[in-house]
């Protein structure tokens, strides 16, 4: 705070600019070279996953018979019957599938395409589920110490206890298959890693002077802790959501190809690669994109995740 | 030092007994569904009525768990609906498979990830650090089955080199090892290199090494008589708790590549509904991921002086 901001009559606080702030962070990514690739493909998959409808060429499900495991580059002969919505129609002889064609005849590309959305919608939600919850124990934990500790902190160390994907298992098992059942279990699974994490962050800030004199003037605990310590957690928190987002998108796609994630016909990168192994000696690629799809993916959340935390350290 | 060893595995009995709990409240709270999930959504109510009496699931929940968790310390895991066989029998047969699948994992992931650890935080920020750690965050992104599907098509379907399944029709059979073994090497060991590294750069700052460097000793003689004995403490805990995540991994794997292993069987158990397998491998992983994790905490504490006197 400045000397005239004290000094005025009514101590006004610095105008915040949050969007020239956000954009001012971005700009930090260009101090690494690992960040900006990272964000780069992010960027790339997010784009195409808004941009579905107007990029993918055939719409995800639609069949052409002819087409069927068809390698990539390859044009329809003309004349052949296939059906759609409206009925039987014939190709014209110019449908190309520029990835080649899976075991329905479903144009890989859009699939590939389609699929990056149902990815991005669900990792992020599912993630972000986790972290308001495991923020608001780790929070609770770390501020509130005494038996709420305890029992927040026993609990988590059983969840953590189990193997995740056997937890998953089980968990989709019981509640069957289906998009709010794989949030719910990634957010069970996953909060209590984000608590022990801001509890740690949480027990070494609660003691700083910003927070004794929030506690002075009489403020509301959980405004201490949402306003007043958990801005100064974020740094070690967003390199780990990053992770955390590759880890579920991963998670997701392992669910898919192992039949527990989400029903088909819409296009998974998991499921993509569940639907098609039967034919990926005759067929290979409509299994190897979806594979590099979901690759790419991760290894964009992690060398951002990467670079974000060379960064942080550098300061 | 007894009573920390005390207390752990007080902690572990503990904690076993409340998942254990968990797991069946999870698993059977809902007979009526669990009813419709055995016996198929075209079941009468009447049938499912039929099969909750014959089975003992309208007795209260607390003498059935009673009596399951005392089935289960006797080694009755109770009856493969799948399989038609007792689960003990399929479940330890299966366990021992996974067993040597990951033994065979371990044996090439722990060398491989503490050498390049070693040689990555040797020097930081050297190009040497800088390669291995941008290799190991490339592997770690791919998941299993992604790279299954690569190392597939490249080394059993273009090159024909290695087969693509490893049920051992045949009896046991090396090449079948191959494949579900590096896929799990690649995806696991770049966590372990990962700490190693940090560990091990850590320990290169201590003013010790500087001594050791400055009075003129050998590098390779200060890294492996020096520094190696500090920075291989925190990377153990590490090494170890990779068992829990292995039972995670061999899902995919074994369910790629068919292996008959424990992985597998929970898979296959929970496409099927088959409430007792589930319970049994769920029931076991938990106790190896428990017991891992507190030999981890007990050997750490061994390992490290300055936890073991204080």
């Amino acid at each position: 705070m400045t000397e005239d901001a004290i000094s005025a009559e009514r101590p006004l606080p610095a105008p915040r600019r949050p969007f020239r702030e956000a954009v001012k962070s971005i700009g930090l990514l260009r101090e690494s070279w690992v960040a900006s690739l990272g964000a780069g493909i992010v960027v790339f998959w997010v784009i195409v996953a808004v941009l579905a409808p107007v990029l993918a060429p055939y719409p995800p499900n639609q069949q052409i018979g002819p087409l069927k495991n068809a390698p990539p580059m390859t044009l329809a002969e003309e004349g052949r019957p296939y059906f759609t919505d409206q009925g039987m129609e014939r190709t014209s002889g110019d449908e190309l599938y520029i990835l080649g064609g899976d075991n329905l005849g479903r144009d890989v590309l859009s699939r590939v395409i389609w699929g990056a959305r149902s990815v991005l919608i669900y990792a992020p939600i599912a993630t972000a589920c986790a972290y308001v919850i495991g923020i608001a124990m780790g929070l609770l934990a770390g501020y509130r110490r005494g038996w709420i500790d305890d029992v927040l902190s026993r609990v988590s160390d059983i969840i953590l206890s189990f193997p995740v994907l056997v937890l998953y298992v089980v968990i989709i098992t019981v509640f069957g298959p289906s998009a709010i059942n794989i949030v719910l279990a990634v957010t069970f699974a996953s909060a209590p890693g984000i608590m022990r994490i801001v509890r740690g962050l949480v027990l070494d800030l609660r003691n700083r002077d910003y927070v004794a004199a929030a506690q002075t003037r009489g403020e509301n605990p959980w405004y201490i802790m949402l306003v007043e310590i958990l801005p100064n957690a974020r740094g070690p928190l967003i390199v780990d959501a990053c992770l955390r987002l590759g880890y579920t998108t991963i998670t997701i796609g392992v669910l898919g190809f192992l039949g527990l994630g989400l029903p088909p016909p819409d296009p998974n990168w998991g499921n993509l690669v569940a639907e098609n192994r039967e034919v990926a000696q005759i067929a290979p690629y409509s299994t190897l994109f979806p594979c590099i799809a979901i690759s790419t993916l991760v290894l964009g959340l992690n060398l951002l995740a990467d670079g974000l935390r060379e960064i942080s350290m550098k300061d | 030092m007894l009573i920390f060893l005390l207390k752990r595995l007080g902690f572990m009995l503990l904690t076993m007994l409340v998942v254990s709990i968990l797991l069946f409240l999870v698993l059977e709270i809902n007979v009526e569904n669990l009813a419709t999930r055995v016996l198929g959504q075209f079941s009468t109510e009447e049938q499912r009525q039929i099969w909750l009496e014959e089975n003992g699931y309208l007795r209260p929940i607390y003498i059935r768990y009673l009596e399951w968790i005392g089935d289960m310390l006797q080694g009755d895991f109770g009856h493969s609906t799948r399989f038609n066989v007792p689960v003990s029998e399929i479940l330890f047969d299966r366990l021992g498979n996974t067993g040597l699948l990951a033994l065979c994992v371990f044996g090439v992931m722990v060398p491989l990830a503490l050498t390049l650890g070693i040689l990555a935080g040797m020097r930081e920020g050297s190009s040497m650090d800088r390669s291995i750690t941008f290799f190991s965050v490339l592997t770690t992104s791919v998941p299993e089955f992604a790279s299954a599907v690569f190392f597939s098509a490249i080394f059993v379907f273009a090159l024909g080199w290695l087969p693509g399944t490893s049920g051992m029709a045949q009896g046991f059979n090396w090449t079948e090892m191959v494949l579900p073994v590096v896929v799990l090497v690649l995806y696991g060991f770049g966590y372990i290199a990962r700490m190693m590294r940090a560990s091990m750069a850590e320990v290169m700052q201590s003013p010790y090494i500087r001594t050791a460097i400055l009075k003129g000793l050998p590098y390779r003689r200060v890294i492996t008589k020096h520094a190696l004995r500090n920075a291989l403490i925190a990377p153990f805990t590490v090494i170890i708790l990779q068992i829990n995540w292995l039972l995670s991994g061999v899902i995919a794997v074994e369910y790629f590549f068919s292996y008959k292993g424990f992985g597998a069987l929970l898979l296959e158990a929970s496409l099927n509904t088959d409430i007792d397998v589930i319970q049994g491998c769920a029931i076991v992983a938990v106790f190896v991921a428990v017991g891992t994790q507190t030999l981890a905490d007990i050997g750490y504490t061994y390992l490290n002086p300055r936890i073991r006197f204080s």
